[in-house]
């Protein structure tokens, strides 16, 4: 049993990530990636809503009629996705800002049906816990690589501090700023998965 | 009138649902294996958007705003979208069998396609905008106007993908890059195309 916890814990965040290989949640994905720090918040809260989630679901999966699962799906991750974003403009007023409508999406975030439908429907909660932070987790990680590539090379900075020395743009180094735009989040991605699969050559297509 | 259009074609071109904002990008990528389906999903997006919007719109305005209870906001769309989608099917079951086969499975997916509820959202933030930019929805029309703009760019994306992703069947890509991330990389080039369009004034 502890082993197959394990499992649940560490699969999604590399081996079976939600985002690079079971494809799912890219919206957020792509577009809160222009800069580390809403990254990393977005990361935060979309693995709280689907640990905490996970777990109602799964308390919930033997009174639940089939029919309205998904309507009562939707209705307990929209009442978690509001606390959360109440939170936020209470404590990080800026940062939700720059979420802006990407926030209120988690509720359509299709990492939250897809594991509650897969996961949390047919296990304990401690399991669907477990699934939960490990699938948040597979997902910041994803928008942390993209959003260090982008804002190192797209504005020179990590967290808003800047790390290219200025000598280095006295010498003609210039920002990329195609980097900070929505097409290179989109290819960057393409090239994640490029890695991944170079790695992990059993998910090759054909 | 001159504000419909204006709003209509920039929500088409200019603010994309796709190439711009990102949303409804799962079943985008999911459902564009051939131009036939993708289609079926497109139209099928524009309905629902087309119906969900200014209903969401007339909520916002006449019961949420009024009442100050703007933070009910998520659960309510949300509500409307899944009720909606639901009734849809129903109707369009009874009366249109045809057009339900067609259509059929792809109705459930849309609840949960973010398109619909960003749009939503978009409108939601856009109602308080000055009404002399081009983006502000000001009245009833304007979010007609919204909905069919951003679900009509929605369906525009997705056929064109599916019809690149059609030829693509025949190129010889790299192993690891097969399947999604060549689909990734072809929707960045098309986001690139699509940005001509920014410069776009109208």
């Amino acid at each position: 049993m502890a082993n197959k916890n394990n499992e649940a814990l560490k699969q999604p965040v590399w081996l079976n990530n939600p985002v690079v290989v079971q494809i799912l949640g890219i919206c957020s994905a792509l577009a809160v990636t222009s800069q580390l720090k809403p990254a990393i918040v977005m990361g935060l809260s979309v693995t709280v809503i689907v640990a905490m989630s996970n777990v109602i679901i799964s308390l919930l999966r033997n009174t639940i009629p089939n029919r309205i699962r998904i309507i009562v799906q939707l209705v307990v991750v929209a009442a978690l996705v509001t606390i959360v974003s109440e939170i936020l403009k209470a404590f990080a007023y800026d940062v939700s800002v720059q979420l802006s409508v990407y926030i209120g999406l988690i509720i359509t975030n299709c990492i939250l049906m897809g594991r509650l439908e897969a996961f949390a429907m047919q296990n304990g909660p401690w399991e669907s816990f477990l699934d939960g932070i490990g699938n948040g987790l597979g997902y910041a990680f994803i928008l942390i690589v993209v959003a260090f590539v982008r804002e190192l090379f797209g504005s020179g900075k990590l967290f808003g501090f800047q790390v290219v020395p200025q000598w280095c743009y006295d010498h003609g180094y210039l920002n990329n700023g195609f980097m900070i735009m929505a097409p290179m989040a989109l290819i960057l991605v393409g090239c994640v998965i490029w890695i991944h699969r170079s790695i992990n050559k059993d998910l090759q297509e054909k | 009138m001159e504000h419909f259009f204006s709003l209509l074609v920039r929500s088409i071109f200019v603010d994309n649902m796709i190439f711009a904002f990102f949303l409804g990008m799962c079943s985008f990528l999911a459902v564009s294996k051939n131009v036939k389906t993708a289609l079926g999903l497109g139209v099928a997006v524009i309905f629902v958007q087309l119906i969900t919007l200014p209903v969401n719109y007339l909520l916002q305005t006449k019961v949420l705003g009024p009442l100050g209870l703007e933070f009910l906001s998520f659960i309510l769309f949300i509500a409307v979208i899944a009720g909606i989608v639901q009734l849809v099917e129903m109707v369009v079951e009874k009366f249109s069998p045809s057009l339900y086969a067609s259509l059929g499975i792809f109705l459930p997916l849309i609840a949960v396609n973010c398109a619909i509820m960003g749009g939503s959202l978009f409108m939601q933030q856009r109602i308080g905008m000055d009404p002399a930019d081009t983006q502000a929805i000001a009245c009833f029309g304007d979010s007609v106007a919204f909905a069919l703009g951003s679900g009509i760019g929605w369906a525009l994306a997705i056929v064109c993908l599916a019809a690149i992703r059609e030829k693509l069947e025949y190129a010889d890509v790299p192993k690891p890059l097969k399947g999604v991330g060549i689909t990734f990389i072809t929707v960045g080039l098309m986001a690139l195309a699509f940005q001509c369009f920014s410069g776009l004034s109208i």
